[in-house]
């Protein structure tokens, strides 16, 4: 490491030992103040490339974790009965915090999504006379039947939670992040 | 090469201030200033560099640790990137050098052209100055060229001494030890008198013959 004589003598006039801290992190020099030691490079160098392999690590005990964690539970929401075309029902699911909402597009179709828009996590409201579910806080706006962002900051589409209808009944099997 | 001022032969004829105006990295802003001494009573101008000071109160002063001494001595302009236009350094100067721009948020001041000087060139205000009260140049050549003056660069601002880069040129009789930056402030300066005195000593000779 290269020793650089300080050129500005602080007011007190006491040698650069006596003077506080901040000095040598403020100094008044230019050489002083872009200087960067070799070894500071050398462990900043280190100490990025041990994050990078200990995140490639993590992404992979994730993935480990994500498939132990098994089926997701099956649990009936409500009856075909209960919503008329172009209504709507929130619920949660799979835990009391993930809020979803269920919408009847037509006869036939239903779709359900995760309530959490994919910008900031406000929760998105239906219009299914619009086609789409709008996000009130930043006008974010997703298809109705797809969930995929179709204005405003969003990039990523809702979460779409898998629906089966057994007997008059609907039921969540499952969700699937979408990623396009 | 050391630089040198000397305001008694200052005329106040702006050339510095245009000249300094025309550089590329601040066009259009002058560095230099050029202030009356006292213009109520008397039209005697001085250019104003920066000093260059050894210890800078304007960097000691910045809380945005964004003026810095170069290695050949020259205290630059803020640094852009961290300046937050506070001010500090304009109130804190004890030559009152540098400048608040704040159209563009930043402090500017006289860098003794460090593009020129270290490449061997004269600043540009010195290159144009008629009169060379501001002068760039070797010592030997000072003395030669103003027998009666010296230069120093030992200031006095309330207590703080000040030493500088930059040099005044005082004159030899008084064999100053420094130059005390606040007594312009209390005492006025002598111009009119002496032109008056000479013009009544006429008037009194006119009437005797």
């Amino acid at each position: 490491m290269i020793k650089r004589e300080p050129m500005t003598i602080p007011p007190d006039g006491r040698p650069e030992a006596e003077q506080p801290r901040w000095r040598r992190d403020f100094p008044i020099d230019w050489p002083q103040d872009h200087y960067v030691a070799r070894r500071d490079f050398t462990k900043f160098m280190v100490l990025t490339s041990l994050a990078f392999t200990v995140g490639q690590f993590w992404i992979v005990a994730q993935n480990f974790w994500r498939k132990r964690r098994g089926e997701m539970p099956v649990r009936q929401i409500a009856t075909v009965e209960q919503i008329p075309v172009g209504g709507s029902l929130t619920f949660t699911y799979p835990e009391a915090k993930d809020r979803c909402v269920l919408v009847r597009s037509s006869e036939e179709t239903f779709v359900a999504f995760s309530q959490e828009c994919t910008h900031l996590s406000c929760a998105v409201v239906p219009e299914p006379e619009k086609g789409r579910f709008l996000c009130p806080c930043h006008a974010g706006s997703f298809d109705l039947l797809t969930g995929r962002p179709t204005a405003g900051p969003p990039r990523r589409p809702l979460a779409r939670i898998k629906l089966e209808v057994r007997q008059g009944a609907i039921y969540a099997t499952g969700v699937e992040a979408q990623t396009v | 090469m050391e630089f040198f001022i000397d305001p008694n032969r200052c005329i106040g004829c702006q050339a510095c201030v245009q000249a300094c105006s025309e550089c590329d990295t601040h066009k259009g802003h002058p560095m230099i200033h050029l202030e009356y001494v006292d213009r109520a009573h008397s039209v005697q101008t001085t250019p104003v560099v920066c000093m260059h000071c050894d210890q800078p109160t304007c960097a000691e002063v910045c809380p945005a640790d964004a003026i810095k001494r170069t290695e050949d001595g020259v205290v630059q302009t803020a640094r852009k990137p961290r300046c937050i236009a506070c001010s500090n350094c304009v109130l804190a100067c004890p030559f009152g050098v540098p400048k608040m721009k704040t159209e563009l948020k930043l402090m500017m001041k006289c860098d003794l052209c460090y593009d020129r000087t270290s490449v061997g060139k004269r600043p540009m205000c010195a290159t144009v100055c008629p009169s060379q009260a501001l002068f760039f140049g070797t010592r030997e050549q000072i003395e030669l060229l103003r027998p009666r003056s010296t230069p120093t660069n030992r200031f006095q601002f309330g207590n703080q001494t000040i030493t500088t880069k930059v040099n005044m040129m005082l004159p030899k009789v008084g064999q100053a030890e420094y130059l005390d930056v606040t007594s312009v402030m209390s005492e006025q300066a002598s111009g009119k008198s002496i032109s008056l005195n000479v013009l009544m000593d006429n008037l009194y000779q006119g009437e005797e013959d």
